[in-house]
């Protein structure tokens, strides 16, 4: 929409500084990826740099980030060792695990074994010998990255990534966790780094996947990640996707999912950390009774500023959708939620719920949420809701009244507003983790 | 449960409270020993819960005059978290729901918090799951709602019985149970008072506030209190009860009125506005 508006000559010298050059795109691989690249790098020395005057950016100024001179961290290989990462591994995919650092692919430190047959869990580049075919038929088609510089920066980037294959009627039996993680302040100059997923359920499959973005040490980095998720009938797909990156980082992220008939797909989008982050979701039912459910969170304090933009687009009948979004703000933190849900002409019978709940912590903090319908069908049932709330007077005093100090029961209610999100998660160790970090970061903060 | 040597457990003198700058409690006096029962009774929005509340330090209301004394001490000037620890509870007329904080969580969070402050010993989840299966059982309660959420999705009942359950836990001084027959069923209401008898030692006491006979059945007061526009307006004993349970309020309230006409005139003698005890008692605080 809003890249109609936009003048032909709006190439960002910024953004086309962050685009490879040409020379490392001819010999990147195939074909048929070389040209993907070099289409997209097209895309990123042609398109503007997001601004708050942009519709879809207007509560997050990314300006911030282009103060910033970043090196591709293609080039930087540190030493991590498992005892490192140690504090992030789960001993649910303890042998369904593939990690990167900075991006790039770390065999050293990933787990793959016991799996079945029909999964297939690897990192991209060596997929791209074996499943040609089926990663040139994804890679790509379901996020438009035309009209987004991000998107089409990552794109213009991929030689490797994580790829998760599951064929038709398989289940996998333990969750797969795509563990990137950032080494922070250890180069001399901020990295930036392009992590890419692919995952294709195949029709009847069942996967549990963990997308999970950590950071060794803080410091200032970036990171601009993409995951497309092709959902076949029937398949279920559960994604938990962890953002906890370094409070100084900035992280830009689209996901992309479809999914086929009678397929379901949950999501529980996790957000802590980073200086500036944004994460671009949507979600498509292109096939008849598609069941999603999104939770979301975000947790932010400080001079954070985290934006969630989901769309979930009915474009079948019968399709369900259930959304909670939550944010906490406290400092000057900055959280902006915009769910947008399409209902389709075609797509009758919809059922679809929104709800955005937020926790505002301190009178310079500031929550933006954005609900948003279009409905083109008539026989459909919609409903959202917003609420924007301090922590209320009442739940305080009944803490109070028990003993609990105003510090402690402003903790356990922030807490009990999180954990509703952080329970859902299916990974019961990942749970415990989480938990324990939001205990953490919010006594932190207070 | 009186006896002769009880302690002075609270004094409250002359107290007046207003909420959003009305004044509901106009002059409060109560007196309450170790080992008492008092029932306050009294028609909506007199006031009851104002005052269990202004007990408990809730930040809505404000104090415009008067004390209160509890074991000797200002209780005013505590914050409510203080309040409870030295001992006083207060049962919720309506408990709030804490979705996401487990009730057994939440109930040894507030258990050790008092534990600390008393020099008590503190206990880790096993062994308290050991103490509150014993604490459930003073009040019949499936130790199955300790792994929910605080109030979340309970019954009117249940929640009321969650109270209770809170009050055995944290063992108070002074217990103020605001309407905790309301939404108990006839079982149920036999269970919880019988909980509540439970608890009662001499060294401890409670003021019930009810709006009936039938709770009183089961737990025996030593007074009741009628409270009628911010005051209270008539002591008893657990016989007033049954008189208000035939007659109602308005005889007591007329009662009132001839006394306190009559005291006006006696005093307006030495004063120049003649408005009666409960005002001339508030003017002088
Ligand atoms: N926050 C408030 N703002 C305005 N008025 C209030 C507030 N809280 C209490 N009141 C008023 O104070 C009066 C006393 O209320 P209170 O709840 O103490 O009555 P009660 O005796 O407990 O009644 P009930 O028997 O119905 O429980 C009522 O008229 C009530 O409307
Ligand atoms: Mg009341």
């Amino acid at each position: 929409m809003s890249a109609v508006m936009k003048a032909p000559d709006v190439r960002d010298e910024y953004l086309a500084s962050l685009a490879p050059d040409t020379n490392a795109l001819a010999g990147a691989g195939s074909d048929w990826l070389n040209a993907l690249r070099a289409e997209a790098a097209a895309c990123v020395n042609s398109l503007p740099y997001p601004t708050t005057h942009d519709e879809e950016w207007r509560f997050t100024d990314f300006g911030l980030l282009r103060k910033t001179v970043f090196a591709s961290a293609a080039d930087i290989s540190p030493e991590v060792s498992l005892t490192d990462i140690a504090p992030f591994v789960l001993p649910e995919s303890a042998k369904s695990r593939l990690v990167f650092i900075n991006g790039i692919y770390a065999p050293h430190l990933s787990a793959g074994a016991n799996l079945p047959q029909g999964v297939v869990m690897s990192n991209l580049a060596a997929g791209l010998s074996s499943h040609d075919a089926v990663i040139r038929a994804h890679l790509a088609q379901q996020l438009n990255f035309h009209n987004e510089a991000f998107a089409a920066l990552n794109t213009s980037h991929i030689s490797d990534g994580a790829l998760v294959l599951i064929a038709k009627d398989t289940v996998c039996p333990a969750p797969i966790h795509l563990l990137f993680i950032a080494t922070g302040a250890t180069a001399d100059t901020p990295q930036a780094s392009y992590p890419r997923c692919l995952i294709i359920a195949e029709a009847g499959s069942t996967c549990a996947l963990i997308e999970d973005y950590v950071c060794l040490n803080s410091g200032v980095y970036f990171t601009d990640a993409v995951c497309e998720i092709t959902i076949g009938e029937n398949a279920v797909v559960e994604h938990t996707r962890l953002q906890r990156e370094s409070h100084s980082a900035f992280h830009m992220a689209y996901g992309a999912v479809a999914l086929a008939r009678g397929s379901n797909y949950t999501a529980h989008n996790i957000a802590f950390g980073a200086r500036i982050s944004r994460h671009d979701l949507r979600i498509t039912q292109n096939g008849e009774a598609a069941q999603c459910t999104l939770n979301g969170l975000a947790l932010i304090s400080g001079r954070q500023i985290a934006d969630t933009h989901t769309v979930m687009d009915h474009a079948q009948p019968n399709g369900q959708s259930t959304q909670l979004h939550k944010c906490i703000a406290d400092g000057g933190a900055h959280a902006v939620f915009n769910g947008k849900i399409f209902v389709r002409k075609d797509a009758q019978h919809t059922h679809a719920a929104q709800q955005s709940r937020n926790l505002l912590l301190s009178n310079k903090a500031r929550i933006d949420t954005k609900p948003q319908l279009e409905i083109f069908a008539d026989d459909v049932k919609c409903a959202h809701g917003a609420t924007v709330s301090q922590l209320e007077t009442e739940e305080m005093f009944y803490l109070n009244s028990r003993g609990l100090s105003p510090l402690t029961a402003r903790n356990l209610l922030i807490y009990a507003f999180a954990e509703e999100i952080v329970d859902r998660i299916p990974v019961t160790s990942l749970v415990k983790q989480l938990s324990k970090t939001l205990s953490e970061q919010i006594m932190e903060h207070t | 449960m009186i006896s002769s040597n009880s302690k002075v457990i609270l004094e409250v003198r002359n107290l007046s409270a207003s909420v959003a700058g009305i004044e509901i409690l106009k002059g409060i006096n109560l007196t309450v020993r170790s080992g008492e029962v008092h029932a306050i009774m009294g028609p909506n929005g007199s006031g009851k819960s104002t005052f269990s509340k202004v007990l408990a330090g809730h930040p809505g209301y404000t104090v415009t005059g008067g004390e209160v004394l509890f074991e000797g001490q200002n209780l005013l000037e505590l914050p409510p978290e203080e309040r409870a620890r030295n001992g006083v509870f207060l049962a919720f007329q309506y408990p709030i729901e804490i979705p996401g904080v487990s009730n057994s969580a939440f109930l040894r969070l507030t258990y050790n918090t008092q534990q600390a402050h008393r020099g008590g010993e503190e206990l880790d989840p096993l062994e308290f799951h050991d103490f509150i299966q014993e604490k459930c059982k003073i009040v019949e309660m499936d130790p199955r709602f300790l792994d929910r959420s605080v109030n979340e999705g309970f019954s009117g009942g249940e929640k009321k019985r969650n109270e209770i359950l809170q009050m055995a836990v944290l063992d108070p001084r002074l217990a103020i149970l605001d309407e905790t027959d309301s939404g108990l069923d006839i079982d149920a209401l036999r269970i919880v008072a019988s909980g509540v008898n439970k608890l009662m030692t001499p060294d401890n006491a409670v003021i019930m506030v009810t709006h009936y006979q039938r709770l009183l059945n089961y737990i025996t007061p030593d007074f009741v209190h009628v409270m009628r526009r911010g005051r209270i307006i008539k002591t008893g004993g657990k016989e007033l009860a049954l008189e208000l349970e035939t007659r109602g309020y308005d005889w007591v309230d007329d009662e009132y009125q001839r006394a306190a006409d009559a005291h006006g005139r006696a005093t307006a003698k030495g004063s120049a506005s003649a408005a009666g005890a409960g005002r001339a008692g508030a003017a002088s605080a």
